[in-house]
């Protein structure tokens, strides 16, 4: 028999204990990219947290003032890469109300379906990343599966998966492509259920609940002034959308439903993105039925490039006319303007100086992710180091973005 | 679709009067210039008015204008949730370029002053963490100034760079933590 020594602790000695820091990441499955947070912790409690970020910076602004207006949409696509279509619009918008034009209708109803289209892209890939982060990998394979769809959607459009820098200044690059209203329509009828699908397997799992429920709460006044926007801002209960307060594009003319939970906790933020995704499916159908016939480029030979590129081969005006935008691009009037769009993540806004030269002077991203990523600051009910994990989950930073 | 302007220009002119610049509205937002002294007390007022309410923070960005005088400029943009109507305010500042910090107001001024200070190296008075946000701890300069190279200074990391010697610049804001 084996004998069991006690041990103990000498009256009145506290348990040695000290404080420890500790790195997550930047290399870290559920930092979701390259973030590191220095955690000071006590035993499991996290104390204190102090993000670095920037292990992704490459410059976008800088560079964006040695490129021509329509050089910088590459530059924007790599902002948050879910969802470039978003940024390419938001850009777009705001080049478009400097030189004081607007799109034609029907480009403004391709840019919002494939706005909307990238929202359920950049949605799912957090329905699915929550879980996992938490331990239920199961969701993630299956939202993948979905993703694919968009991708093939967004690759037919524009030619590219990921990077599809698909909008132009006054309009899109290309129209829609024949054979893709039945390829979208065959998505609208698929999609549905599946959101049903993901909500089964994870709405009455009881660990994810546990996980999420109460944890990282947010009330309404913290987030506000923590600067949140989007869904996770919605999740604390304050009803504010860019696309119904400030309609761009053809957002007024589209009937859909601002989702908003009052909890504020890791549940919340999921839980919205998910109804938002059916209220996304909504404007997509409205758009492929109101869909109008028409031109996709403004008729403004100075900023738009031949619509037919084969004119370029027989007419010398349209191959001056691409040369000279290729190489020189436009000049855009003097004057300086902020515009924000309601991207997946939130308020993503352009602040563009324009000196009157073909590159502007400055432009200045307000990037949705950079401002919610300070959120950690101000979550309560997360002591836990596990819980840290859920409420950088719900937060759904896109690292590329927060560090432009 | 642009904003229509909202805001009563009256109530604020009263209050500040001479001191601030009224700049009119420039693609649907109002614009005033405020001397950097007059900041804080200037984003309380339209935070704290009733008639106002700016109660968030959009954005804070710093603006070169080198070699044009006064050199920077650092820009608020502030939104009403209430009233759905934003603002923006501007501070010229001269070199080196120092205006007080706003955390106090919004606490997500936090990282947008860090993030102007690393790029523009405009101080903000009173920000209780001024350090580099983006560029690492020890980087010297400030890049997205108009006279730093777009290809950085040419060292042992960076063949490609431009000649030269980096500008010394003291980095007092260099705080490890904890």
């Amino acid at each position: 028999m084996t004998e069991v020594t006690e041990l103990t602790r000498p009256e009145g000695e506290a348990l040695n204990s000290k404080e420890v820091l500790l790195n997550l990441g930047p290399q870290h499955p559920s930092t979701h990219g390259v973030l590191r947070l220095v955690l000071q912790l006590d035993g499991e409690y996290v104390e204190r947290v102090d993000p670095h970020i920037g292990y992704l910076h490459r410059g976008t602004e800088k560079l964006a003032e040695s490129f021509t207006y329509t050089q910088i949409f590459p530059l924007t696509d790599r902002l948050d890469y879910l969802c470039p279509p978003s940024n390419n619009l938001a850009f777009a918008i705001a080049v478009e109300k400097l030189l004081g034009i607007e799109a034609p209708i029907r480009a403004q109803y391709i840019r919002v379906m494939m706005a909307e289209l990238a929202r359920i892209s950049g949605h799912l890939l957090i329905t699915g990343a929550l879980p996992m982060d938490l331990g239920a990998m199961t969701a993630l394979l299956y939202v993948m599966r979905e993703r694919e769809m968009i991708m093939d959607l967004l690759e037919m459009v524009t030619g590219a998966r990921m990077h599809t820098s698909f909008c132009r200044v006054g309009g899109i690059r290309e129209d829609l492509p024949d054979g893709f209203f039945p390829k979208i329509r065959e998505f609208c009828d698929i999609f549905p259920n599946r959101i049903r699908d993901y909500e089964r397997l994870l709405e009455d799992n009881r660990v994810f609940l546990k996980r999420t429920q109460g944890i990282g709460v947010l009330s309404a006044e913290d987030a506000i002034d923590l600067g949140l926007s989007g869904p996770n801002l919605r999740a604390s209960g304050v009803d504010w959308d860019i696309r119904r307060d400030e309609p761009y594009e053809i957002y007024d003319r589209l009937d859909f439903n601002v989702i908003t939970r009052n909890e504020g906790d890791c549940y919340a933020r999921w839980r919205c993105r998910v109804d938002e995704m059916r209220e996304s499916m909504r404007i997509i159908e409205q758009c492929i039925e109101q869909m109008p016939e028409g031109p996709f480029q403004v008729d403004m030979p100075t900023i738009a490039f031949p619509v037919d590129k084969e004119r370029v081969h027989c007419s010398m005006e349209a191959l001056i006319q691409h040369f000279d935008l290729s190489a020189y691009g436009f000049s855009v009037p003097k004057g300086e303007v902020y515009s924000a769009i309601e991207a997946p993540k939130g308020e993503l806004g352009f602040y563009i100086i324009s000196d009157g030269s073909p590159k502007p002077f400055r432009m200045k991203v307000r990037a949705p992710s950079f401002v919610n990523l300070q959120a950690v600051f101000g979550v309560t009910n997360a002591r836990y180091l596990a819980d840290m994990i859920a409420v950088l989950g719900s937060l759904d930073p896109v690292m590329a973005e927060v560090d432009k | 679709m642009s904003v229509e302007p909202f805001l009563n220009r009256a109530l604020i002119l009263e209050r500040f009067g001479e001191t601030i610049e009224d700049l009119g509205t420039a693609h649907g937002i109002d614009v005033f210039v405020v001397p950097p002294e007059k900041i804080v007390e200037f984003c309380r007022f339209l935070k704290d008015q009733p008639e106002f309410r700016f109660n968030f923070l959009s954005d804070i960005c710093g603006v070169d204008h080198y070699p044009g005088t006064p050199r920077f400029e650092a820009v608020y943009h502030l939104y009403s949730l209430p009233n759905r109507c934003r603002v923006r305010i501007k501070c010229r500042l001269g070199d080196p370029p120092e205006v007080p910090s706003v955390t106090g107001v919004w606490r997500t001024a936090n990282w947008h002053e860090r993030e102007a200070w690393d790029m523009y190296g405009i101080r903000f008075t009173g920000h209780p963490d001024l350090r580099r946000i983006y560029m690492w701890e020890g980087f010297e300069g400030f890049p997205q100034r108009k006279d730093f190279p777009l290809k950085g200074y040419k060292d042992k990391l960076n063949p490609f760079g431009a000649e030269g010697p980096p500008p010394t610049q003291p980095d007092l804001a260099t705080r490890d933590i904890p």
